[in-house]
């Protein structure tokens, strides 16, 4: 089943809440992981992991660095499960 | 003519760790000591890593001391001498000699001469895979007592101006002795390597390199992969190894994964849904990540400090450079 960026973008704020204790709707599309959410190199991999998981998709350890706003994450995982 | 039938040995059929026996570097060397060359600063150390402090030795101190000190507790702790000693292995990435084997000169500054002796490159996974081999090797009946070292001198290996990997690292040695018992000690190994990660966890250039000018080498990791690879390929192995040896979860009472990072330390135990009554080791603390010694220091502490008693059943799993893993459940000294 493909996800919407909707919901990719509910799941990713799910992952994002657990991982940070930040609420869900802190967590949009224009947001910074470093510079908005104060997410750390190592924090951003367990969201990437858990992510993988949820959204049965790949994301490669060198494509991480270019995910550097949740719109990006939605983008890359919208476009990786298609 | 009649080929005789060849006469193969045999062991006893359980053992256990019956001593052990750990000697941390005598310096503690603080994250405002050696932020600046990183542009780093305790905070930031003590929120990605869990290190306050990291053990480290002095110059005068290398590896083959401390593994000594470490061997000739161990054998003390398991009420034996070095005489009962018939086999001695050395995990370590930091003895620089290609040959021969420190494993053979422990043996013989212990007194336990002329054990079998021989050095094995598992790094952080190293004192794991050691216990696996010593548990076979009495099984099988090819030694009676085996003497299992994990030994580093760190500080040896790396480049204070390095981010990745130089920051995290102490100097120290483990040790315990291996030999038989009347129930069962150590569980199965679950252990395996991906050398298609190799270059994750790796030494900048071969020692071939320096003859031409390349200077002494140091470690790099890929530190965000190899924490990935850490928690949730490694999380699964660890329950490997508590699926073999017909246990769970709650029948553990310490988990003591290698010090790697505690930050990879609390999401494996969120992702192996760990009991909180488990003791967890955190000796990466103050100690720092002393690779293959890691485990042994970390197993030494917890009992010393009575986190934990004899008898307890722990989960170890070890995990580096290799990339290489090994994980048994055992019953503690």
């Amino acid at each position: 089943m493909a996800y919407s960026e909707q919901d990719i973008l509910a799941g990713l704020a799910e992952i994002v809440s657990e991982e940070t204790g930040l609420p869900t709707d802190a967590v949009q599309v224009e947001k910074s992981f470093t510079d908005d959410l104060d997410i750390d190199s190592l924090s951003m991999m367990t969201i990437v992991t858990l992510a993988e998981e949820k959204f049965d998709v790949r994301i490669p350890d060198d494509e991480v660095k270019n995910l550097a706003t949740v719109g990006d994450a939605v983008s890359f995982i919208a476009n990786a499960q298609s | 003519m009649t080929r005789p039938t060849l006469t193969q040995s045999t062991g006893p059929a359980h053992t256990r760790i019956l001593g052990i026996g750990g000697v941390r570097g005598e310096n503690l060397v603080t994250n405002d000591e050696i932020a600046g060359p990183i542009d780093s600063s305790d905070e930031w150390i003590r929120q990605r890593t869990g290190i306050v402090t990291r053990a480290r030795a002095g110059a005068e101190t290398d590896v083959l001391d401390l593994a000594e000190q470490a061997a000739r507790r161990a054998v003390e702790h398991a009420g034996l001498t070095g005489a009962d000693i018939d086999a001695v292995i050395l995990s370590t990435v930091t003895y620089f000699h290609q040959t021969p084997a420190g494993a053979a000169i422990i043996a013989d500054r212990i007194g336990a001469t002329p054990a079998a002796a021989f050095d094995i490159s598992a790094a952080c996974a190293g004192y794991c895979y050691g216990i696996g081999q010593a548990d076979a090797l009495v099984r099988s009946g090819a030694a009676r007592h085996v003497l299992v070292i994990g030994a580093e001198k760190m500080s040896d290996f790396i480049d204070p101006t390095d981010r990745s990997i130089s920051f995290l690292l102490g100097d120290g040695a483990g040790a315990v002795v291996i030999g038989p018992s009347d129930t069962p000690g150590i569980g199965p190994t679950v252990w395996g390597s991906d050398g298609g990660q190799a270059q994750a966890i790796r030494q900048t250039h071969s020692w071939k390199e320096t003859q031409t000018g390349a200077g002494w080498p140091t470690l790099r990791q890929e530190g965000q992969s190899v924490f990935k690879w850490a928690v949730w390929q490694m999380a699964p192995v660890a329950q490997k190894a508590m699926d073999a040896a017909g246990v769970t979860a709650d029948d553990i009472e310490a988990f003591i994964p290698h010090q790697a990072n505690m930050r990879i330390i609390d999401q494996m135990i969120k992702q192996l849904k760990l009991p909180e009554t488990v003791v967890v080791a955190r000796d990466i603390a103050d100690t720092g990540n002393t690779s293959a010694a890691s485990i042994p220091l970390a197993t030494e502490r917890l009992l010393r400090e009575g986190k934990v008693s004899s008898g307890a059943l722990a989960l170890q799993i070890g995990f580096g450079a290799g990339l290489v893993y090994a994980a048994q459940v055992v019953v503690l000294p």
